[in-house]
């Protein structure tokens, strides 16, 4: 079977006030959307958002080894949805 | 619109205070101020909402004029934010009306009205023609039309249409303001009347433009810590479920921000469950058919403003802020206190309490721990010094009032409660038959909660309801029952 895919949901301080707090729903529906082709978790800082002023991109959502900044739970699953194609 | 939904709003909003905050730490506060909507929109940069960079600048510098805790109506357009920035390190209060709306960003939406779509089919049944009391609507050529000098905007036709051709327009702000305190003004934009309203925040979450902002106290706060003084923290119990840190985690991450010592307002909460069970058994043998709770400050401001016949039926038992305050002055009288609350309307409540100096919501806390790059979930542990039961922790989640009240009634005395879960028009419709028939036929004790879900729904809150929920009834499984804590 092909390698799944990996989404880490970054429940750091600043990914958590900034909307990730709003993400933990994926940790369910992904689940129930893809099956065992997607493994999702809730991560500490990835330490994205450290980095000068980037806190303002901030949530991030690492999906393999894509980030999607600014993350909304559309924008996640259409980056899932990309990967399986 | 569910509790706690994500917005792009709040995403704005919480990274202004983000920036003012760190511009207020930084050498140079006015001039980092003044330079905010440049840093966000600077030349060349993506115009991600408006028509051109220049009113995106415009807006988010009256955003940083609410961050600031000023009012964006009474704030000169001339007026530079270097200049907002220095009155705000001048001032000696915060303003006492804790709501703000920024013209620029509000739309200015259409009027709310009734309007036909062009699904209307001109059927031959026409049941929007019969069920209309003020014959506004009529079926011409093929379609129905509304004459829009009769309509009251009812909505009965749209109720009976078989297509759903008929849609009532809303203005956002108005439709979930419980007490028709905002509306509309002769130029297209919301106006707040504050003889009317009760701070309950609603039109803060329900414009989609973020045109209604709070006024933040965050760089009185501010002042108070660089000037030395002790500040110290009041945390409502909903604060709880709000960030991913255990409770003492987040005690310690608070210290980190410079308050000097952290209470838990639910210390309070059990005088109130004391003081509210004695005055209820009091009340019902006087013979009296109903009380209600007193802790939500919205709905004692709708009491106050809009139901004044209930408040003979209003437990004269104060908040948990309240005692909590009491406690903390008494140990510190040269402390300054902040209360940390899910909502506006508990601004409201400080300005009136002399033993509440400033009020901060989770939201703002949360640009905070972000602008000084605090992690909670990697602070170490700090016990709170003092107990408090697992009645008075859930105290945030609606009917917990009413249980631990419930809880230290003694057998003998009937207690029904009944749970008011969130105001709105229905809600306060069947407050005010309560009040004038001085009955309430579905019990004797009426918790009120202005959010639905109670204050874990608070407007000014961090986390989605559930795992907000999830998190906070753990703490509250893991306290000893006010039974106990007595012994």
């Amino acid at each position: 079977m092909d390698k799944k895919i990996s989404v880490k949901v970054c429940l750091g301080t600043t990914c958590f006030v900034m909307g990730s707090s709003n993400l933990q729903e994926l940790i369910d529906t992904v689940p129930r959307k893809y099956g065992d082709k997607v493994e999702v978790e809730g991560v500490p800082c990835l330490g994205l958002c450290s980095i000068d002023w980037e806190f303002s991109k901030a949530p991030y959502v690492k999906v393999d080894d894509e980030v999607v900044k600014e993350a909304t739970v559309e924008k996640v699953l259409s980056a899932i949805d990309a990967k399986l194609q | 619109m569910s509790m706690n939904s994500p917005k792009q709003t709040s995403h704005l909003k919480r990274e202004i205070l983000v920036r003012l905050i760190r511009a207020f730490l930084s050498d140079n506060f006015e001039e980092n101020t003044r330079l905010i909507p440049y840093d966000m929109r600077p030349k060349g940069h993506e115009v991600p909402y408006r028509c051109c960079i220049y009113k995106e600048r415009e807006i988010l510098r009256d955003r940083a004029i609410a961050g600031l805790g000023a009012s964006i109506e009474e704030t000169d357009d001339s007026k530079l934010l270097s200049e907002v920035a220095k009155e705000a390190l001048e001032r000696t209060e915060p303003d006492s009306r804790p709501l703000t709306v920024l013209t620029t960003a509000c739309k200015g939406c259409v009027p709310s009205r009734i309007y036909v779509t062009d699904l209307c089919q001109g059927c031959v049944a026409r049941p929007c023609e019969s069920a209309c009391r003020f014959g506004a609507i009529k079926v011409t050529d093929g379609k129905s039309k509304i004459d829009p000098e009769k309509c009251k905007n009812c909505g009965m036709c749209a109720q009976v249409c078989p297509y759903q051709a008929i849609q009532k327009i809303i203005v956002p702000c108005e439709n979930a303001c419980p007490v028709d305190a905002i509306s509309k003004g002769d130029d297209g934009h919301a106006k707040i009347d504050f003889d009317k309203c009760i701070s309950c925040g609603k039109c803060v979450s329900a414009c989609p433009f973020g045109a209604v902002h709070k006024k933040s106290q965050i760089i009185d706060i501010l002042k108070c810590m660089k000037s030395g003084k002790k500040v110290i923290a009041m945390l409502a119990p909903a604060i709880m479920g709000q960030l991913p840190c255990t409770p003492k985690q987040l005690k310690q991450a608070i210290l980190q921000l410079g308050f000097a010592d952290v209470y838990e307002v639910a210390q309070g909460a059990d005088v109130t469950t004391k003081t509210e069970a004695a005055e209820f058994v009091e009340r019902m043998e006087n013979g009296a058919e109903f009380m209600t709770t007193s802790c939500c400050a919205a709905y004692n401001q709708l009491v106050d403003k809009h139901i004044t016949a209930m408040q003979p039926f209003r437990s004269d038992t104060k908040t948990p802020m309240y005692y909590t305050a009491e406690i903390v002055k008494r140990e510190h009288p040269d402390a300054v206190t902040v209360f940390f609350s899910p909502c506006v309307a508990k601004r409201k409540e400080a300005m009136s309490n002399p033993n509440v100096d400033y009020v901060i919501n989770y939201d703002e806390l949360g640009a905070w721990m972000v602008a000084l790059h605090v992690q909670v979930a990697e602070c170490g542990e700090s016990e709170f010094k003092n107990e408090a039961s697992a009645e008075a922790r859930n105290y945030a989640v609606t009917g917990g009032v009413a249980h631990a009240v419930q809880t230290l009634v003694p057998e003998e005395i009937p207690i029904h409660p009944v749970i008011v879960d969130g105001l709105n028009k229905q809600s306060i419709r069947d407050l005010k038959k309560y009040a004038k028939n001085g009955v309430c036929e579905l019990g004797n004790l009426i918790e009120v909660m202005a959010c639905p879900g109670g204050c874990l729904g608070g407007n000014a809150t961090l986390n989605a309801y559930k795992p907000a929920l999830k998190q906070l009834t753990n703490y509250v499984n893991e306290s000893k029952s006010i039974v106990d804590l007595e012994k």
